[in-house]
Order: structure tokens, then sequence, then C-alpha cells
């Protein structure tokens, strides 16, 4: 009788036990907007180009950002809060891209926004951003004005983005050693007739002159964006006879201009100087890639040639079974930012947010000496790995990179700010 | 304008080899779709706006054949002949329902098949630009007549497309089925009641025309970045080269397309911010002088 005695009692005991963590648990569940504050996610609201022509801007920035998010979740997020990324298609239009902006801030919950439109969509997501208060991470516009221009400025954006004005510095600088050396004096550039055409033409020869002033522009091309049929430009430009061409074409018009150029055999008549060859989009889709064009790099897996670099690529070519672009590094950098300003911040609130990456330096494969700052003064990305080569058909495709100088580009990027009234 | 460099390559021999050649590469390619085109609207009266899609499909479909059997000849007539089967069944399954409809009509429906076949390309294919890369048989250096630079494959293509000219002229002009084609053109009830099947001539000339644009897609694949949405650039010039040549003649489409091209290759050298332009220019000085078209029929 005893034993049954005792048997009930460690029941009751036991019962007590199950008693007090069901109450315990009661407890918990009874304050529920407790415990779904902190297991509630980060959203990350991402306006992006899905459809239409620049369908790869989406595909790649999505790929970029999302492999520094895994990362991150897995390392337990922020205090338990996980970031999801909540992307939209704005199919490249400004108005879209604005409207889907507000949208994914008032009524998705997203509490930051990752721009990862083009330079049109880009300035339209800013005036929200500038609206609503929320940060926003500008990844793939490389005008300059939208950081460079202090009417623009608001203390909660920022780029990660490569820039127009240190590319066409990197470019001038790089070309004007290169004609001096060779004595290319006869210059003709064959650009996309619209505002980045113009304007990184246009860049790209003030630059050349400043580094090597015994040059002379002796024609122009400038085809319609998305034009098919290069014909009567190059048949000009075989005309003209120029020793070396600048040409800032790129995406499929760069390949469709490789592929009617080197038919009328004209890498062999003149130095080609083309900013856009340098990524895998272009240098897997030329199937005969002529060799000796000179290029900017805008992403390579061998360039800058550390380990560091070669991973990250590697990790990016097995997850998504696609080389990583241009648009691939910008945004697994801004995403970098971001997530390190929320470690730094313990806060998804703007300004200790944006106080946080304001200024910041992180490790990163793609710095130019294995770090990247975001300026405090502009809110923009330096020292990213920029310098330029020639091409080879296959791969590496671009074996030997010359660096370029990042004191020459600040040197040269404060003239031109101080002459566009920016400073 | 540079009336000066325009000038100087007229009265050089090279340079007016390089121009011409240009001037007939851009012109012949355009003959393939807007003979199409032109035929189509002889023929069945109906604008067919989604010919450039035919195009596209042409490039697309001659990349993937010339990837599985590495030969661009293999490629090009099945590119070609898939195209034909196509313009068959868009006939036959879609516009032959808007036949005698307003030309709204039409152009709507064309428009949603442009839309499906755009997005149709990204999803079997890719929304990636492709390129198809020269064919080893043409990757020689380009030959030089009188001081000109030739590209081998542009002589090639030259000659190919005026062959094909001259064959679809003689098809027209002297065979029973080319007559058929010619009375179907100018009074099909008659045609149907002398016992011959309009039904029957409307799917072979959508036929002939898709095989046309299917042609001139695969034979422009070397040369052009192959993407969603590339028949938009040709479609538009080649309605120019209709409303020029006349709709429903293939030997205006012929004159008009030849014009088109040396007016663009010796406009870009003459008047290079103004290319596009000069197109439309002759386009209007032909509507105002002959609004019928260079070899239209009056009314």
């Amino acid at each position: 009788m005893s034993k049954r005695c005792d048997a009930k009692r460690r029941d009751h005991r036991l019962n007590r036990r199950e008693l007090l963590s069901g109450a315990v648990a009661a407890a918990v569940a009874g304050f529920p907007f407790v415990s779904r504050a902190q297991m509630k996610p980060i959203r990350i609201g991402m306006p992006t180009i899905q459809s239409g022509r620049a369908a790869m801007v989406g595909a790649s920035s999505r790929n970029g950002c999302s492999m520094e998010i895994e990362k991150f979740n897995a390392a337990g997020g922020l205090g338990g809060r996980m970031v999801e990324l909540v992307a939209r298609d704005t199919k490249g239009k400004p108005e879209e891209a604005a409207r889907l902006s507000r949208e994914l801030v008032n009524s998705d919950g997203c509490e930051i926004l990752f721009d990862a439109e083009s330079s049109a969509g880009a300035f339209a997501i800013h005036e929200v951003a500038k609206d609503l208060g929320v940060l926003v991470m500008h990844m793939n516009s490389e005008t300059s004005s939208l950081t460079a221009d202090p009417k623009l400025r608001i203390p909660n954006a920022f780029r990660a983005a490569r820039q127009g004005i240190h590319d066409s510095i990197a470019a001038g600088s790089y070309a004007g050693k290169i004609a001096k050396a060779k004595g290319l004096k006869k210059w003709l550039s064959c650009s996309p007739d619209y505002a980045y055409g113009r304007d990184s033409t246009q860049l790209f020869l003030e630059y050349l002159k400043h580094f090597q002033p015994d040059v002379e522009v002796v024609g122009e091309a400038w085809p319609k964006l998305y034009q098919p049929d290069y014909t009567d430009a190059l048949t000009k430009i075989l005309q003209i006879k120029p020793q070396a061409m600048y040409s800032c074409l790129w995406g499929g018009d760069l390949t469709a201009f490789i592929d009617q150029s080197a038919i009328y055999n004209l890498f062999a008549q003149m130095e080609v100087f083309t900013i856009n060859v340098a990524d895998y989009t272009i240098l897997t889709a030329v199937k005969n890639l002529p060799k000796g064009i000179h290029s900017g790099n805008r992403y390579l897996s061998t360039f800058p040639k550390t380990e560091a670099n070669a991973k990250w690529a590697a990790e990016y070519r097995a997850k998504f079974n696609e080389f990583p672009i241009n648009w691939s590094w910008e945004n697994a950098t801004g995403a970098k930012f971001v997530l390190e300003g929320l470690k730094k911040a313990g806060s998804t609130e703007a300004k200790k947010l944006s106080d946080a990456i304001r200024g910041m330096k992180i490790e990163s494969p793609f710095g130019a000496d294995g770090t990247l700052t975001m300026r405090a003064e502009d809110q923009t990305l330096v020292n990213y790995a920029t310098g330029w080569g020639q091409t080879i058909p296959t791969e590496p495709f671009m074996p030997e990179v010359t660096p370029v100088d990042w004191q020459v580009i600040y040197e040269l990027e404060t003239a031109w700010k101080k002459k566009n009234n920016y400073i | 304008m540079d009336l000066p460099a325009l000038a100087n390559c007229v009265t050089s021999l090279s340079c007016i080899v390089t121009q011409s050649t240009s001037g007939l590469i851009i012109g012949m390619l355009l003959f393939l779709v807007a003979a199409g085109v032109s035929l189509i609207f002889g023929v069945l009266k109906v604008i067919n706006f989604a010919h450039g899609s035919f195009y596209m499909l042409g490039a697309y479909l001659v990349l993937t054949v010339y990837g599985l059997s590495d030969s661009f000849l293999l490629a090009v007539i099945a590119a070609a002949l898939g195209v034909a089967v196509f313009g068959l069944l868009f006939e036959r399954l879609i516009i032959s329902r808007v036949y005698g409809s307003q030309v709204l009509m039409q152009l709507l429906v064309c428009y949603g098949v442009i839309l499906i076949l755009d997005d149709l390309v990204k999803i079997i294919w890719g929304p990636e630009f492709k390129s198809l890369g020269m064919p080893a048989a043409f990757q020689k250096p380009p030959y030089l007549l009188g001081g000109g630079v030739v590209p081998v494959y542009y002589l090639f293509l030259i000659l190919l497309t005026l062959l094909i000219a001259v064959a679809l002229g003689l098809a027209i002009t002297r065979t029973r089925l080319g007559k058929i084609v010619r009375a179907v053109a100018i009074n099909p009830g008659m045609v149907s009641a002398l016992g011959i099947n309009t039904g029957y001539v409307y799917a072979g000339v959508f036929m002939l025309g898709g095989l046309l644009a299917g042609l001139a897609g695969a034979l422009a694949a070397p040369v052009r970045s192959i993407v969603s949405g590339m028949g938009l650039s040709v479609v538009v010039e080649s309605f120019i080269v209709t409303v020029i040549g006349g709709m429903g003649s293939v030997a205006g489409a012929l004159v008009g397309s030849l014009l088109i091209g040396l007016v663009r290759s010796f406009g870009t050298i003459g008047f290079p911010l103004f290319t596009e332009g000069l197109m439309f220019l002759l386009m209007a000085v032909v509507l105002v002088l002959k609004p019928s078209g260079l070899f239209g029929r009056e009314g």
C-alpha cells in the first residue's frame, strides 16, 4: 500500500511540475506582443527591375543581397529577428518604382528600402525615402549627382554602387597612359545617344585630355539605344580611321557592336576602349571575343586577385548557377553595410541606423585594399577595386588588371565637385 | 550636318564601295521582312503588326538548332521552316478570325501576340540577351574591293537575298501559283467562285511571310544581339519600306528597302544626328508625290 502511495505522491509531484510548466507557458502565451515583437522579421523592401530588357538587374541584385542576408540570419539575425527581403518588379518605370516603394513601406511593413532600380528609378525612390524617412541604400545607380549634389542629400540615403565620375577618372587616367605610350592622337567616340552615353563620353574625353593633352577627337557616332544594326556607324568609323575609339555601349548593344565590328576587322585597325566589356554578361555572351580590347572591370573574380574574392565568386556561382556581375557585388556590399549597421545600432530606426552606417568601414573582397568605406561627407561608396586591362577570348578574360590609384580619383573628384558647385 | 564629309565620300571609290555595301546589307535584310508584310497586306488586306515577332522567333530558333547541330545551314533552314509553320498556325488560329475587321481589332490581336511571344521567349530561352557568334565558315578577314571594306558574311547575305528576291519575283509573276495569289489580291470572291480554296491561299501567303521573316531573323542572328523585343525595331522600318514601295508589291519592297539602306549609310556621313529623320523624310516625300507608294496600285 505504501508503494502505491509513494507512486501516487510521485505522480502528484510530476503533475505539479507539469502544472508549473503549463503555467509558465500560459504566461508566455499570455504576453503575445512581447514574443511576437521579438520574433517579428525585419522586412526590407526591394523595388527592382524584374522584366523587360534589363531583367538581369533584378535577378543579380536579389542574388547579391540574399547571399548576405542568409549569412546574417544563420548567425541569429538581430537578436532573433530574421531579415526578410521583399522584392517587387518596377518594370524599369520610375513612377512604378515610386509607387511600389511607398507600398512596401506603408502597406507591407518594410522598415528599410534597398533601391535596386537603375538611375532613373533611383531618383524617384530617393524622393520617397526623403518623404517617409526610411533608410534607403541605393544599390545600382551610378549617376554621381545622386550623392554628390548637396541639394539632394538626405541623412537616411546611401549609395553602395560605383560612380560615373570615379569610372571616368579611372578610364581617363589609364587611357591617357596608353595614349602617351602608343602615340594615340586621333580618337573617336561611339556611344548610345541618351543621357548616360552623352555624359559618360564627355567625362571620359575630358579626363583623357587631362592626362594626355595631345589628343584630338576626329569623329563621333551616336547610335540609338537598343539600335540593332551598327553598320552605318561602323563604316563611318572605318572611313575616319581613328587610332583609338571609346565606347560606353553596354549589354546587348555592346555584344552586337563587338560582333559587327569584328567582321569588319575593326579591332585590328584601332585600339578600342570600352567601359563595359569586363563584366561576365558580355564576356560570356560574345562568342568570339577579340583579343586586346581595353576595358575597366565591372566585376571580375580575378580582380582583386585575392582568395576572398575568388571564394565569393565561387559561392555565388554554385548557388545561382551563373556568374556574378556588377550588380551582384554592389548589392552584396549595400546589404552588408545595412546588416552591419543593424548590428551596430541594434535597431531598425532610420536615424540610428544611418548614424551607424555613415563613415563605416567594412572588410570586403571587393575593396581595393580588402576594405570598403561608406564615405561620411556624401554617403557614398569609395575605395572599391577598380582597374583597367586588356581582354583575351578565354577565362580569366582579363589576366592583367592595372588598379587605379584612389588618391588620383579623390583629387580629381574634389576638383569636379568644386567645378559643379557641389562643394 | 556634315556636307563636306558627304561630298568627300561620294567622290571616293573606297567610300562609295563601303557605304554602298553597307546600304545593301541594311536593305536586303529589311527586304526579307518587308516583303512578307507587303505580301500579307496585298493579298489578305491584313497589316501584320506581329511580323517582327516572326523575325525574333527565327533568330531564337537558329540559335537553338545551331547550338545542337553545329551546322549553320541546317539551323537557318530549320528556323525558316519553323517560323513558316508558326505563321500557318498564327493565320489559321488567330488572324483568320479578324479578316475584314477594323484595323484597330487587327492591331489589338497582333499586339497581344507580340506581348505573349516576348514573354514566351524569356521563359524558354531566359531573359538575358544571347549571341550566336559568327559561324566558322565566315570567320575570314573582309574583302577589299576598290579600297572599300566588304565583310565576307555580308557579301554572302547580299547575294543570297538577291537570289531570293529574284526567285520570289519570278514565282509571283511566272508561276500558276503566283497568278492565283495575284488574283486573290485583286478579287478573292471571283477566285473562290472559280473553285479555288482561298483559305489555302491565305494560309500559304502567311506561311511564306513567316518563312521570309524567319529567314531574315536567322540570317541576321550572327550579327545581332538576340533578345526579347528585338522584333520591334525591324517592324517599324519594314512598315516604312512598304509605305515607300507600295503595299502589296514585292518589287516595291525591294526598291524601298534598298532606298532606306542607302539613305541610312550615306546619310550617317552627311547627317549624323538626323539619320533616322532622313528615313521618315523620304517616306513623307513619297507619300506626298505618290501616296500609293512607288510601285503601289492606285486606289
